[in-house]
């Protein structure tokens, strides 16, 4: 008898494998307060520092929003999207959230060397927690969406409350893309230099100031390529129910759903397939 | 390689001819014009930390590791508790052993008290038991009148006062030590002596690195002493001890 066959006789179990992967869901689950806790306590953090403090959470997009509002309006001229500051300000608020993410959920592994040679638990917690504190630094300017939208002229709606179920596809879809990324990032740590330029590339393709089908009129396979985009499909649900006159066509719903539930669902199992191997240095 | 001891105690931790490498990225040569190599597979080293050690570890047994600094001690621990999954081979237990330490994961920025709470939960403490813990670490920590300031205001003895005093509120089954757990001032370190004690005797078993041969002598009830990823000797603590200070006093001889 060797010796792995006296250890299983003997009833141990094979430390450093992979979970199955229900016993990981509910290992993970098991986790939800450190995930909670360590999302609501490192924004905390960030903003500890700062005089303005939490304040810059809803400053920085706002500012962003209105270099961006000032220069690309002046360019566009005509072409300027109806609405333009709401437009403008739904775009820039939900993108950010999505960036932090993407940026965030690559570097949740490789910025954590430390916690990963220390502590044991499922190691898909450190994304997760990135994501849900991008979400608790969203709240603030979700809020703030509120009144601007008011000063420009919306009125009070009852769609208004369906962007819950819009953030709640964004978080799922921003969660797929971060676990997918902490794993790919994991091997290949090259790619969180070239992260940057992806959140540029997607800045401009997904309508965050222009309306795709009025710069695209002329390039319709380029137009349907780009509508493809689940970042400017979830944008253009989150404008169908907070603008007046927004119209959301109804398959817009399936397709947001299908990309944001299926990124989660690949995220979960990508992430988990390569669980044993994240401590490797 | 030693041959590994089996009795008819029951066994606790099983390790199997366990390899652990890194891979590193480096040219591998000395500093010097090196334009060529920019991308950087060619100068991929690896380096074997772990080099085939197989063992049997049962009920009760306090093991203590020795051995010069990078022979391998650490990589060993981490690939017993599960964060660094061996190059080759297996290692098997009766549940996932627990590295002491808790460091990485707290904040700076905030009190202590609300890093107690952060460090008590990736320890896998649940709610309830927090609110029971909390007090006791703070108490522990000798730190209650410093609790609700940022950590970054703490100096350096305060704050591995606070992490020895989150990490050792939990007791755990299988529990590996490494190195230097002597913090704080003179009433702290016999605190901490105390309770590490009393954590040894919670946990079935103990896995102990440090370079101070007396403190391994004492505590331990068996010890390994590795050199070059191997384990050359195993057996009673006296006897390796003594022949590794002797071997160690012998080679700053030449």
């Amino acid at each position: 008898m060797n010796l792995s066959e006296y250890a299983i006789s003997h009833g141990l179990k094979e430390i450093g494998v992979r979970p199955k992967f229900w016993s990981y869901l509910k290992q993970t689950w098991g986790r939800r307060h450190f995930i909670f806790t360590r999302a609501l306590f490192s924004s905390e953090s960030a903003s500890s520092q700062t005089r303005l403090g939490r304040w810059w959470l809803v400053l920085t997009p706002s500012i962003q929003g209105l270099i961006y509002g000032l220069v690309f309006g002046l360019i566009l001229g005509d072409l300027r999207p109806d609405k333009f500051v709401p437009f403008l300000v739904i775009g820039v608020f939900l993108f950010s959230f999505f960036s932090g993410s993407l940026s965030g959920g690559a570097s949740s592994l490789t910025s954590n060397v430390g916690i990963l040679s220390t502590l044991s638990f499922p190691r898909i917690a450190l994304p997760l927690s990135v994501v849900l504190r991008q979400l608790i630094d969203f709240l603030p300017q979700l809020a703030i969406l509120i009144p601007i939208l008011l000063v420009f002229g919306e009125q009070i709606s009852w769609s208004w409350l369906l962007v819950v179920p819009v953030i709640l596809l964004l978080v799922f879809l921003n969660a797929g893309i971060a676990m997918i990324f902490a794993r790919v990032a994991s091997v290949l740590q090259d790619i969180t230099n070239f992260i940057p330029f992806m959140i540029r590339i997607l800045f401009y393709s997904s309508g965050i100031f222009f309306e795709l089908d009025r710069i695209l009129g002329n390039y319709p396979e380029l137009l349907s390529v780009a509508q493809l985009n689940p970042v400017y499909v979830i944008l253009k649900l989150a404008r169908g129910v907070l603008l007046s006159d927004g119209q959301i066509p109804p398959d817009l719903w399936i397709t947001a759903s299908i990309w944001s539930l299926g990124t989660f669902a690949v995220g979960v199992v990508f992430f988990w397939r390569a669980e044993a191997t994240y401590g490797k240095s | 390689m030693e041959s590994p001891r089996v009795t008819s105690k029951n066994p606790v931790v099983v390790v199997d001819d366990v390899h652990v490498t890194y891979k590193v990225f480096g040219t591998g040569k000395r500093v010097g014009r090196s334009i060529g190599s920019w991308v950087k597979r060619a100068g991929l080293r690896e380096i074997h930390a772990v080099t085939g050690v197989s063992m049997v570890v049962h009920e009760g047994e306090t093991i203590g590791l020795i051995g010069s600094n990078g022979s391998g001690k650490s990589s060993l621990l981490r690939a017993i508790a599960g964060l660094e999954p061996p190059t080759k081979g297996r290692i098997y237990a009766t549940s996932t052993p627990s590295l002491l330490g808790v460091g990485a994961v707290l904040l700076p920025n905030l009190s202590g008290e609300k890093n107690i709470i952060l460090g008590a939960l990736a320890l896998g403490f649940n709610k309830k038991e927090i609110e029971s813990a909390r007090e006791s670490i703070i108490e522990f920590s000798d730190l209650s009148e410093h609790i609700d300031l940022p950590m970054r205001t703490y100096s350096a003895g305060m704050s591995a006062k606070l992490r020895f005093s989150i990490t050792a509120s939990k007791s755990h089954d299988i529990l590996i030590i490494d190195e230097a757990l002597s913090v704080g001032d003179k009433h702290f370190q016999t605190k901490a002596q105390e309770k590490i004690i009393q954590l040894r005797e919670e946990a079935g078993t103990v896995f102990l690195v440090s370079h101070t041969m007396s403190s391994i002598e004492e505590t331990c009830t068996r010890v390994l002493w590795m050199d070059k990823g191997k384990i050359v000797r195993d057996g009673n603590p006296k006897e390796v001890c003594d022949e590794y200070t002797a071997f160690m006093e012998n080679k700053n001889g030449d």
